[in-house]
């Protein structure tokens, strides 16, 4: 891992980010059988037809972690966590996109009306 | 250290009977669970339910804890009473568990490795739900455990990328192989263009491994407010205010973005609540986001003769202009 003056530097698991299905079991300490069932449960949508051929972006490795955890955590089946998932990115987004149009409210007054 | 009251942070009675406790888990670890919550204290809260959870869903453990007596309240200083040992019952955990659970919990059910103690720790065999890459059975090779930190950044940062200093607790395994924490101090560098959200991972930087690889760190990423700018994705916006003659006549304007300022030029005929694209001026990235500016006409004062003649002509001229025409009013 680079290391300089400025501190560590790690890997950002963004859309530029190209992992392997090795690669990708190694990160998350799965078997390639449960990334299989990711991808055909539709969490995980991998670039490359066949599996050896898979690439997965980081953002990709960042929603396997968090089916996992849920699964973990919670008891959930893949299908369960796999809905709560896209279900709990849906709020993210919507979050964001209320925090910036509360923004562009502006302040209340009470006016007079007859 | 302090008593934990179990049934108190579950929310049941001394006498609940397993289903009552498995529903009462069930329902917080939905309710804290950190990738669901977003309640501040979701990752603590989580831990205890948790760690309640363990005690109280296995019998053996719950009997274990009720010998400890009723007599105690949550926060009390606890000592180990003495002798115990010669009775209890000890556990093995894996590193991950044994990070997730308190000074409390192993003084009454042991650390990690079943407090082998003798400095050995040894002897630990493939014990299930260990999350262990490359463990072999009957030998001793345990991966460590991932951990995830949240850290905080302004937009800035996020723009032009940044150095933090970071402070974490972090467990380490002891001669005994017990489980302590440490404040470890990092480094780290944050990229130019992190979003929301997004996680940098920092690989053999989390919780140590016993014969086996450090787990990994990451860091997630959130955006502190900014008194300009909001972000959304990689986009951001920003109010810009023009005099109402800039949005009626046109005009070419100074705009503050990230990356410097940049002039914009308003278009004749603009209305308030216009927005304009600055396209590539938002976080950067593989497709940089862009800025998006809405118009927002301000009126100056009217605070003096003057100001009050320029609007009284103003609305002579405009004899026949109806703001609310569409409101059929």
């Amino acid at each position: 891992m680079p290391t300089s003056n400025n501190g560590i530097e790690g890997v950002v698991l963004d859309e530029r980010m190209a992992v392997s299905i090795t690669e990708m079991t190694s990160v998350c300490g799965i078997e390639v059988e449960v990334v299989r069932m990711m991808v055909s449960e539709g969490v995980l949508h991998p670039r490359g037809a066949a599996p050896e051929q898979w690439s997965f972006s980081g953002t990709e490795v960042q929603r396997a972690r968090r089916a996992l955890r849920l699964q973990r955590d919670l008891e959930l089946n893949l299908a369960g966590a796999a809905l709560a998932l896209d279900l709990l990115e849906e709020i993210d987004r919507l979050r964001s996109r209320v925090r910036c149009l509360e923004q562009h409210l502006g302040s209340v007054r009470d006016a007079d009306g007859s | 250290m302090e008593y934990k009251d179990y049934y108190k942070i579950l929310g049941v009675s001394r006498d609940a009977s397993q289903d009552e406790i498995k529903r009462a888990y069930r329902k917080l670890a939905r309710k804290f669970h950190p990738d669901v919550s977003k309640e501040p204290d979701a990752e603590v809260r989580f831990k205890e339910v948790n760690e309640a959870n363990e005690v109280l869903k296995d019998p053996e453990k719950r009997a274990q804890y009720d010998a400890l007596g009723s007599g105690w309240s949550a926060g009390d200083e606890f000592r180990p009473p003495p002798g115990a040992g010669a009775h209890r019952r000890e556990y093995d955990f894996s590193p991950e568990d044994a990070a997730r659970f308190s000074d409390f919990f192993s003084s009454i059910f042991g650390g990690m490795g079943g407090g082998m103690g003798g400095g050995m720790g040894g002897g630990m065999g493939g014990k299930s739900g260990f999350r262990g890459a490359g463990m072999d059975e009957g030998m001793f090779r345990q991966r460590g455990a991932d951990q995830t930190a949240r850290i905080q950044i302004s937009l800035e940062d996020a723009y032009h990328g940044a150095s933090r200093q970071l402070k974490l607790d972090v467990p380490e395994i002891d001669r005994d192989g017990r489980v302590t924490m440490r404040t470890r101090t990092l480094k780290v560098r944050i990229p130019a263009g992190v979003v929301e959200g997004q996680q940098i991972r920092l690989a053999g930087q989390g919780g140590p491994g016993r014969g086996g690889d450090n787990g990994d760190l990451y860091l997630q990423i959130e955006l502190l407010p900014h008194p300009l700018y909001r972000a959304e994705g990689r986009d951001l916006h920003l109010n810009l205010p023009v005099a109402p003659w800039e949005a009626a006549l046109g005009a070419t304007v100074p705009v503050p973005t990230l990356g410097g300022t940049v002039t914009l030029k308003i278009p004749a005929g603009s209305q308030s609540t216009q927005r304009l694209r600055l396209r590539g001026r938002g976080l950067p990235g593989k497709t940089p986001g862009d800025a998006y500016v809405q118009l927002q006409i301000v009126n100056p004062p009217a605070d003096s003769d003057d100001a009050k003649a320029a609007y009284r002509e103003l609305s002579q001229r405009f004899d026949h202009f109806n703001p609310r025409s569409k409101l059929g009013v």
